[in-house]
């Protein structure tokens, strides 16, 4: 016991190195979940306060750009409800109809901090828990779909970007509904890769890609982006297309969370026939 | 002794503030991504003892982790480098020893010897942090070339930016 204590002392260094080293894995493993704890992430209180002093900074000189967007957005909602009112004053918008329920739920907010150039990026929304985000909430902007939500605080929420090593969004052709998964290889931050494309589907460059309902997070038909080229890689029996991003990633600023409203149910049915169906 | 740690800490801050507003700013392609932050380990003075040099970049690392939502890989290279500069530091002494109260750089050991010192580290770092994150070996040669183009960008940037702080010194 003594000559163990003995040795531990001599080699103290080193024991602190390979003690801190296990903190930092297990943080790292920890935090791979999706219920990864949220200190030490952008939303935490510090370094969100920075990211949003940081943000109002900038958006100042994006808001020529970004009124354009939004007026061009503004004139295709108005055309769309045909109805005479233009100002909505909620933060989140509801609709009560008696022949459809609503599935999906829209709440806008804003993105204080985003990056492109990592291997897995993430953003950094200025709504929380308080405003009713959740975690695998999707987020878009008027552009494209931008990322899933992994972690909220307060006030804050972390969210994946679609350019992330973990992220699969399932995506379809529109033309005729063939789907696959979307992920990103690392390279581009306008491009990304469509998976197990059939080779029998009949693809041309510049047809249009969309979310798919199978996600169960994203709803259907919202643009994803474009074909840009497509190829067979040897060995494999599928495309693998390559799709240019409609919305672009560098300039995220206004985003919209959109909330599933029967993600639980869903997910619990679908894991209870599984379930039933392993046994 | 307390000038000093007041001394360190203003560097701390000041390179944590720089890496996150400034540098994640800087977007050189998905290849070349600068950590020039990692120069606060790099200019501990030679006499920090070993084992408040490990702690230091510990914290480092965890305060960039908070920011870049890393969730505890940049400490762990930071951990790596904290450890590995103390041998570095003994491989490139020279034969009467390090002056007590200097930092190690430029000005106080000469370019050669810097270069040599920062490249070593800077790349172990890299190398570490890069494979970290990507967790798996299916793509080899493009993270390879990601740490080698990375560590010449945060080699020059640093070069550079250690230039700043020891003009502040020499002014005091």
């Amino acid at each position: 016991m003594k000559n163990l204590l003995n040795f531990l002392y001599r080699n103290n260094f080193f024991f602190v190195f390979l003690f801190l080293e296990f903190i930092c894995i297990w943080i790292l493993i920890k935090n791979n979940g999706y219920q990864g704890s949220s200190l030490l992430n952008s939303s935490n209180k510090i370094s969100a306060k920075v990211y949003e002093v940081e943000a109002g900074a900038k958006e100042y000189l994006l808001l020529k750009e970004e009124n354009e967007r939004l007026a061009k957005m503004n004139t295709f909602l108005l055309n769309r409800i045909k109805l005479g009112y233009a100002a909505i004053p909620l933060k989140t918008y509801k609709k009560n109809d008696t022949l459809y329920k609503q599935e999906y739920e829209f709440m806008s907010g804003k993105a204080i901090n985003s990056s492109v150039n990592k291997r897995n990026n993430y953003l950094t929304l200025n709504i929380g828990a308080a405003q009713g985000i959740t975690h695998d909430m999707a987020v878009i902007t008027s552009d494209g779909i931008i990322g899933i939500v992994k972690d909220v605080s307060e006030n804050f929420s972390s969210a994946m970007s679609i350019l992330h090593k973990d992220v699969r969004v399932n995506c379809q052709l529109k033309k005729d509904g063939t789907y696959g998964p979307l992920i990103w290889d690392g390279t581009d931050y306008r491009f990304s890769n469509l998976t197990d494309i059939p080779t029998h589907a009949k693809i041309k460059k510049g047809d249009t890609v969309i979310t798919s309902s199978l996600s169960g997070i994203f709803p259907e038909g919202i643009l994803v982006g474009f074909v840009d080229s497509y190829e067979q890689r040897p060995n494999e029996s599928y495309y693998t297309v390559k799709v240019k991003l409609s919305a672009d990633l560098k300039k995220v600023n206004h985003v919209s969370v959109i909330k599933y409203h029967y993600k639980t149910e869903r997910d619990s049915l679908e894991l209870k026939s599984q379930v039933q169906s392993d046994k | 002794m307390i000038n000093n740690i007041i001394k360190i800490s203003i560097r701390f801050i000041l390179l944590v503030l720089l890496q996150v507003l400034i540098v994640q700013n800087i977007r050189l392609g998905s290849y070349i991504i600068l950590f020039p932050y990692i120069l606060f380990i790099l200019l501990l003075p030679f006499e920090t003892p070993k084992l408040i040099v490990l702690a230091c970049a510990f914290f480092t690392g965890l305060t960039i982790d908070m920011f870049y939502d890393t969730a505890g890989m940049h400490a762990a290279a930071c951990t790596l480098i904290g450890f590995s500069r103390y041998y570095i530091l003994k491989l490139l002494s020279p034969r009467e020893g390090y002056d007590p109260g200097l930092i190690p750089n430029v000005d106080s050991m000469g370019s050669v010897w810097f270069i040599t010192y920062s490249a070593i580290i800077i790349f172990i770092h890299h190398l570490f942090f890069f494979y970290l994150e990507i967790f798996r070996f299916d793509e080899f040669f493009h993270t390879l070339l990601r740490v080698i183009l990375s560590t010449i960008g945060t080699f020059c940037f640093v070069y550079v930016v250690q230039f700043l702080f020891y003009k502040t010194d020499k002014n005091k």
